[in-house]
């Protein structure tokens, strides 16, 4: 079906300001937006900067806002954003990040919030000879937190990363720092409450739950980051909180 | 620009972020940089699907001799069979250390970690299908990378992110490090070291129907093969007998290992024709030939026999619990590309081109070697997919690769270590980013010129359609020739976008010189082995001919024109007999 796609391009070596690039395009109903992009970029505009790898919704590479919602475009379908011939489908980079080139965005600031919540196994215990013993139910607790694949759709999602607080270390760190705190294996809270317990940590989300709603990867973000929030005060007050499933 | 290092590993993938973590903690503590085109977790690693081989024994007993012998067997006997010993052994080891450094494996009732049977792998050399597949959800290498890259956090290793590899330092057999070019700026970086690593995975982007990243250009063989280094067992290359229909997305073995029955236009189960043992669990290339035939039988599900006839993967049978509990990323890849439930329908499949068997020949160290006296280089190592032990010979055992990566991995950062601490940097030549220059100057020159993406398209046509499943003299012919022609059009390749920052059509024109290169080698590597043997099978040459063929393939790419010499394969613990399942 003939289509239209509106890329915003931005190159901020040559461009004063970013602007809309219309492109016509005969586009498969079930082909990936990633498809499209880049059968534009080799027909249209071979400079046109977009990160790409996988393809199939594992690397994490090709988040956007397709029609103003994060999403990525290997993962959506043409049909999933055009019903009828003569649609128009608006292509913009992640928000809360420096536009490096067209679709491109700087997430340095991203990931350095990543590091800064220690999102690595510190264990609780000395290893055992063979692996620590994990029963499968508190396997099962902490398994949609894992699914993340930092491709920082939440992160843009985000209001108060937008507007209310620059700082906030944002939904893709904390429900990182949750994957560790609800592994039993793990030392959880205990080595981490710096990163975690401060005015731009955990206190900071508002439960907009846009991240929740945008995630790729289908994770309860802002349930994992409630979880924190309550574990954090049970453990200031000298307790073990006890989950709810 | 000049950057020093003791040692620079390039790609971070698994192999490429294991051996960092190695080298990080040795005593000498050698100063160790990280050069990737891709950020860390966008490594393809992360695409593994179904689970990492250990024989750790948790739900029947299993050896790590056992795990040895289906790597050569499935392997068609090219496997070296000492360095498949290592490879079976340290996996046991290697997979405790991932799960002690934060694993996330699904668990036993005994909470011990989960395993499930996969293709190939057996007890008792080969008495019954072995559960040897430890898992982690269907997801097992994006758990993989993400915990070694967590853990590269908490070691503090550098990384040069967005950092291409496009030249090799090397003089004589002395490395002194390699050249990198920049995305974000276009400046091309001198590495100096005195121990580089290549780990930049995998090339099946030089098909046309691809399991494989975009990524995936097999820029470090292609790099070294331009520098005069010979690749090994290029012919081989994996098609996974289960991709997504049309699009060539990977769908696990594990689907198997779980219970998924292959069906054709009759719903009959035609492993049971083919491989009457292991069935469905049959290694790969044997269960993609048959998929191959039973499509030209006219017993397809369209019937048609052509490149849009495709099988069934019937997982219906497993119940939605299993699915949910194991298969879940399979699941959702089939309802957002298909727009089936697994659970419910079964699930379109064509053979998809997935993985490298050949590669940089290298020793059980990692070292690269030189020529088929099994010298080596000094300083230079390779490990993962773009290396050839070989632990995977004809063809590689689902499972297998993740192992790969982490054994062989740790072996090299280990060497590397040591080799740092006694040697220093080699001498920086007096124009270091030369060659490379040359090409970017070039591909930026205005002009009338010939568009990479045609390029890129024909040479993935004629792969696709010469190079792959069923192999002919004839069609491997004229896959050189087309090679070749596409090869004279390189020079005038130009790109339009001459700018410096995020110059993605210049990285790409790049990647495609690679492709082509490699395919180059694979082609004429798949002319000259007259036999079938794992993964190669050819329609002129039908059998295994041990007399003749028993032996690695050493390419060399000179001038546009491929030399192979042969070396010996050690098949010193097990004799090669038919390879029957």
């Amino acid at each position: 079906m003939n289509i239209t796609f509106i890329i915003q391009r931005y190159n901020p070596l040559v461009d004063g300001s970013p602007y809309y690039e219309h492109y016509l395009i005969d586009a498969d109903p079930h082909e990936r937006v990633l498809d499209t992009l880049l059968r534009i970029k080799d027909t249209f505009d071979r400079s046109l900067a977009v990160r790409r790898s996988c393809g199939h919704g594992v690397c994490g590479s090709d988040a956007m806002l397709i029609n103003g919602v994060e999403r990525l475009a290997c993962k959506t379908l043409i049909k999933d954003v055009v019903e009828i011939e003569g649609s128009v489908v608006l292509i913009t980079p992640l928000r809360s990040m420096p536009v490096q080139r067209d679709l491109c965005v700087d997430q340095e600031r991203f990931f350095q919030k990543y590091r800064e919540v220690k999102p690595f196994f510190i264990p609780a215990a000395p290893a055992p000879e063979k692996e620590y013993v994990q029963s499968p139910d508190s396997r099962a607790k902490f398994d949609d937190t894992t699914k993340c694949i930092l491709c920082a759709s939440c992160y843009s999602a985000c209001p108060v990363v937008a507007e209310t607080r620059r700082e906030f270390a944002g939904p893709a760190a904390l429900v990182n720092a949750a994957r560790f705190i609800l592994d039993d294996r793990d030392l959880g809270l205990a080595g981490r409450m710096d990163g975690l317990d401060n005015d731009d940590g955990v206190w900071a989300c508002e439960n907009h739950f846009d991240c929740t709603r945008v995630c790729p990867r289908g994770i309860k973000v802002t349930k994992a980051i409630n979880e924190t929030k309550r574990s954090i005060t049970a453990y200031k007050n000298g307790k073990v909180h006890d989950e709810i499933a | 620009m000049v950057h020093e290092f003791d040692t620079v590993i390039v790609g971070a993938g698994g192999a490429g972020l294991y051996a960092a973590l190695e080298v990080a903690s040795a005593e000498s503590a050698p100063r160790t940089a990280v050069v990737s085109k891709l950020y860390p977790m966008r490594s393809h690693t992360g695409a593994a699907q179904g689970g990492i081989g250990a024989a750790l024994g948790n739900v029947e007993e299993d050896r790590p001799e056992w795990h040895a012998f289906d790597t050569v067997k499935g392997g068609d006997y090219l496997v070296d069979q000492k360095a498949a010993m290592i490879l079976a052994e340290d996996a046991v080891r290697a997979v405790y250390d991932l799960e002690h450094r934060g694993l996330p494996f699904n668990r036993t009732p005994q909470g011990r970690i989960d395993q499930r049977r996969f293709g190939g792998h057996t007890r008792n050399f080969g008495e019954a299908p072995a559960f040897r597949s430890c898992f982690a959800a269907d997801r097992t290498g994006h758990m993989i990378l993400q915990t070694l890259y967590q853990q590269c956090i908490r070691s503090n290793v550098a990384f040069f992110n967005e950092f291409y590899l496009v030249d090799l330092l090397i003089d004589g057999r002395k490395c002194g490090g390699i050249v990198a070019y920049e995305l974000a700026t276009g400046d091309l970086h001198v590495f100096r070291a005195a121990a580089v690593l290549i780990a930049t995975g995998g090339f099946g982007r030089m098909f046309r129907t691809t399991s494989n990243a975009l990524s995936n250009t097999g820029d470090g063989p292609a790099v070294l093969a331009r520098r005069g280094i010979p690749l090994q067992d290029m012919e081989f290359f994996q098609f996974h007998p289960t991709g997504i229909r049309g699009m060539g997305i990977l769908i696990s073995e594990a689907v198997r290992g779980e219970g998924g029955i292959l069906r054709n236009r009759s719903g009959e189960r035609f492993m049971e024709r083919y491989a009457p043992g292991l069935l469905d669990l049959a290694p790969r290339d044997m269960i993609a030939r048959a998929i191959v035939d039973e499509i030209r039988a006219g017993r397809g599900i369209t019937g048609t026999g052509d490149g849009a006839d495709y099988v069934h993967l019937d997982a219906t049978g497993l119940g939605a619990q299993t699915i949910e509990k194991k298969l879940p990323d399979i699941a959702d890849f089939c309802k957002t590309y298909q727009g089936i439930d697994p659970a419910l329908s079964p699930i379109p499949v064509q053979p998809t081109a997935h993985y490298a068997m050949g590669g940089i020949p290298t020793d059980i160290d990692c070292r690269v070697i030189a020529d088929n006296d099994g010298s080596t280089y000094d300083g230079l190592y390779a490990a993962g997919e773009a290396a050839c032990v070989s632990v995977h010979g004809a063809n590689r055992l689902g499972t297998n690769s993740l192992v790969d990566l982490v054994v062989f991995g740790r072996r090299a950062g280990k060497h590397m270590a040591g080799f740092c601490s006694w040697n220093g940097l080699a001498a920086l030549p007096s124009d270091a980013e030369g060659r490379s220059l040359e090409d970017i100057v070039r591909l930026k020159q205005p002009g009338d010129s010939v568009a990479i993406h045609l390029l890129r398209d024909k040479l993935r046509a004629t792969m696709m359609d010469n190079i792959g499943i069923f192999r002919t003299a004839q069609g491997m012919q004229k896959a050189v020739n087309d090679i070749g022609e596409l090869a004279v059009l390189w020079p005038d390749v130009r790109v339009k976008d001459r700018g410096g920052n995020f110059n993605t059509e210049l990285v790409e024109a790049l990647e495609q010189r690679n492709l082509l290169d490699i395919a180059r080698i694979t082609a004429e590597s798949a002319l000259v082995r007259e036999e079938s043997r794992g993964a190669h099978a050819r329609e002129d040459f039908p059998q295994r001919d041990d007399e003749r063929f028993l032996h690695h393939s050493l390419a060399w790419l000179n001038d546009g024109k491929v030399r192979i010499k042969t070396r010996p394969v050690d098949i010193s613990r097990w004799q090669p007999k038919p390879r029957k399942y």
